[in-house]
């Protein structure tokens, strides 16, 4: 089987030998990896690959068969309140009677306390994040009259809100214009060059390249953690992806025509 | 006067009932609560024959006891043994309440209780039971003073932990990502519908309590988009149903549980029919004007 896992050289998180398994059947097998502090991460692979597990496993929100997870060098508990994480859309229940702008202000409820109430500051920080996503003037609506890339965006202005260091993404662009994904994607940009690191997953091969410094590929197994550019490779790709050949030859196609890129924007 | 004592006691009941209510419908959880309501009597019958006395401290510890039991039993079958949740609460609750049915048969000459009483109430018997201290001071109806401290009790609970509620509630694995237990505010919500169910099970029974812990969140739901006025809506019309119901029995001379379930049961239906945002009328008259626009479009 080909590899190529690399280690980085300012880890911001550790994964150590992580087995997960569902009723005995392991989804994620032995995975051991590192990721950089301060960079844009893409988690790759085909559906029932492991990535919305591998984050829930790295969140804590799995039980674990084996192996440990540690963040800022500390165990998880510890730093809970410097991650944050922006769970797969359909896993709540959107006709909740909620509005948009609380939606967003419990991403401060980590930063409030326990029993306290949200002050002004953290209404201010809520509304702040809601521009950043371009979703202000949704403020005051209930949240079952968005459609669903709005939704998303409430997803990604609650995580924004909670000034973490690290951030989880399971799948944040699904259903959002290409418009919105660039503003946000240089948001994430923005914010890793200060030093904060996002993990994203991420499913289009052709946007990766632009958007991430590092990416992880993964198959139930780690096929590959590395720089972008080492990573996205068709070797590797196919060992990912394996068998979907056809599918693969376009997509190297496109990544070839990627490399030589004549770029006009 | 004694109109009043009845009243108030209700009203307390369904303040209580319908602040739980609305996260629990919320939860898409009300059936656990049918199912505490009724488990809660072994729990009646097991305190009452270690301590012989109707002491409602001793009685109120011995159903949380029991309200904690069952919710923990439902997740065990529900979580360990892959049973759907629906069988998991059926399971539990028909076996701990059969258990407390055989508990009072058996101990019949000891225990001063009765199944029917805990499943239909026995309300307009509230301002006869009478508290009296120990001085001997007369304090009023026991019922009325023990609903006004639950509900007091409930509105503490809900006020201070607000959001946590909200949160767990709306989305369990943000809240378990950002460190706040779900398990924990699972239980904390699930003793205090314990607390309720058996603070009032000889006043308003089992079956009003779950009557008014869905049917006023239900109709708030309909009513309103945001968590907060849901919460308020559905106190105003809990305390209606309890009010309203009062004299509905005393017009008709019949059960006043029976006619509080029935007031709830038609407010909800009003507000199916009519509610501005979710009512069947008005989503029925969107139809058709739209059908009318598509037809002025097409001549
Ligand atoms: N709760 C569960 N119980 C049993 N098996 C599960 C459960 N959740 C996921 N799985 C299985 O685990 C594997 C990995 O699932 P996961 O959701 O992590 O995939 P994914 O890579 O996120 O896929 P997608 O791209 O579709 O989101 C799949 O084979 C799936 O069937
Ligand atoms: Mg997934």
């Amino acid at each position: 089987m080909k590899k190529k896992i690399l280690q980085a050289d300012n880890p911001v998180t550790e994964v150590h030998d992580l087995t997960v398994t569902y009723d005995r059947k392991p989804v994620l097998w032995d995975i051991d990896l590192t990721l950089p502090k301060g960079s844009v991460i893409g988690v790759m692979g085909p559906n029932g690959a492991g990535k919305s597990t591998l984050i829930k496993a790295m969140m804590g929100l799995l039980p674990l068969a084996s192996g440990y997870v540690k963040m800022f060098d500390e165990k998880l508990d510890d730093v809970r309140e410097q991650v944050s994480y922006v769970p797969q859309r359909g896993t709540v229940d959107w006709d909740f009677p909620a509005l948009v702008k609380d939606v967003v202000l419990m991403g401060r409820y980590s930063k409030i306390g326990l029993f306290k109430r949200p002050r002004q500051s953290d209404k201010e920080i809520a509304m702040d994040c809601l521009r950043k996503v371009n979703m202000e003037a949704f403020a005051e609506r209930q949240i079952s009259q968005l459609s669903g890339g709005q939704q998303q965006r409430v997803f990604l202005a609650r995580a924004l809100a909670q000034h973490a260091d690290l951030y989880f993404m399971d799948e944040p662009f699904v259903g959002v214009d290409m418009a919105t994904e660039k503003a946000i994607v240089d948001l994430l940009q923005e914010m890793s060059a200060k030093g904060k690191t996002v993990v994203v997953v991420h499913h289009d091969l052709q946007t990766a390249r632009q958007y991430f410094d590092w990416i992880v590929l993964l198959n139930t197994r780690l096929v590959a953690s590395g720089p972008t550019k080492e990573v996205l490779t068709d070797e590797l790709l196919a060992e990912t992806y394996g068998g979907k050949l056809t599918l693969l030859n376009e997509v190297s196609q496109e990544i070839k025509n990627k490399e030589f890129p004549n770029r006009e924007e | 006067m004694n109109d009043l004592l009845i009243i108030l006691t209700a009203s307390f009941v369904a303040i209580s009932c319908s602040l739980l209510g609305c996260f629990l419908v919320l939860r898409k959880m009300t059936m656990v609560a049918d199912a505490i309501s009724h488990a809660v009597l072994p729990g009646i019958v097991i305190a009452f024959l270690l301590s012989g006395s109707r002491d409602s401290m001793v009685m109120l510890a011995g159903a949380a006891a029991f309200g904690i039991l069952t919710t923990f039993l439902i997740e065990l079958f529900h979580l360990k043994g892959g049973l759907q949740s629906d069988a998991s609460i059926g399971v539990t609750f028909t076996w701990l309440f059969a258990l407390g049915v055989i508990l009072i048969s058996v101990f019949a000459g000891q225990v001063d209780l009765d199944q029917d009483c805990v499943l239909y109430g026995e309300i307009a018997y509230v301002p006869i039971d009478l508290w009296i201290t120990k001085s001997g001071t007369i304090m009023g109806p026991r019922a009325l003073w023990i609903s006004a401290i639950v509900m007091v009790i409930i509105i503490a609970f809900i006020l201070l932990a607000y959001k946590e509620l909200y949160l767990t509630t709306f989305d369990p694995a943000f809240a378990a990502a950002i460190g706040i237990s779900t398990t924990l505010w699972h239980y904390l919500l699930m003793s205090m519908v314990s607390l309720v169910s058996v603070a009032s099970f000889e006043s308003v029974g089992a079956i009003l309590v779950v009557a008014l812990i869905v049917t006023p969140p239900a109709t708030a739901y309909l009513l309103t988009r945001e968590l907060k006025k849901m919460l308020i809506l559905s106190v105003i019309i809990g305390v209606i149903t309890s009010v309203g119901g009062f004299y509905l029995a005393y017009a008709l001379d019949g059960s006043i549980a029976g006619a509080m379930a029935t007031v709830g049961g038609i407010l909800f239906g009003l507000a199916f029919l009519f509610s501005p945002t979710d009512g069947y009328i008005s989503r029925f008259r969107r139809k058709t004007n739209k059908a009318a626009m598509i037809n002025a479009l097409q001549e």
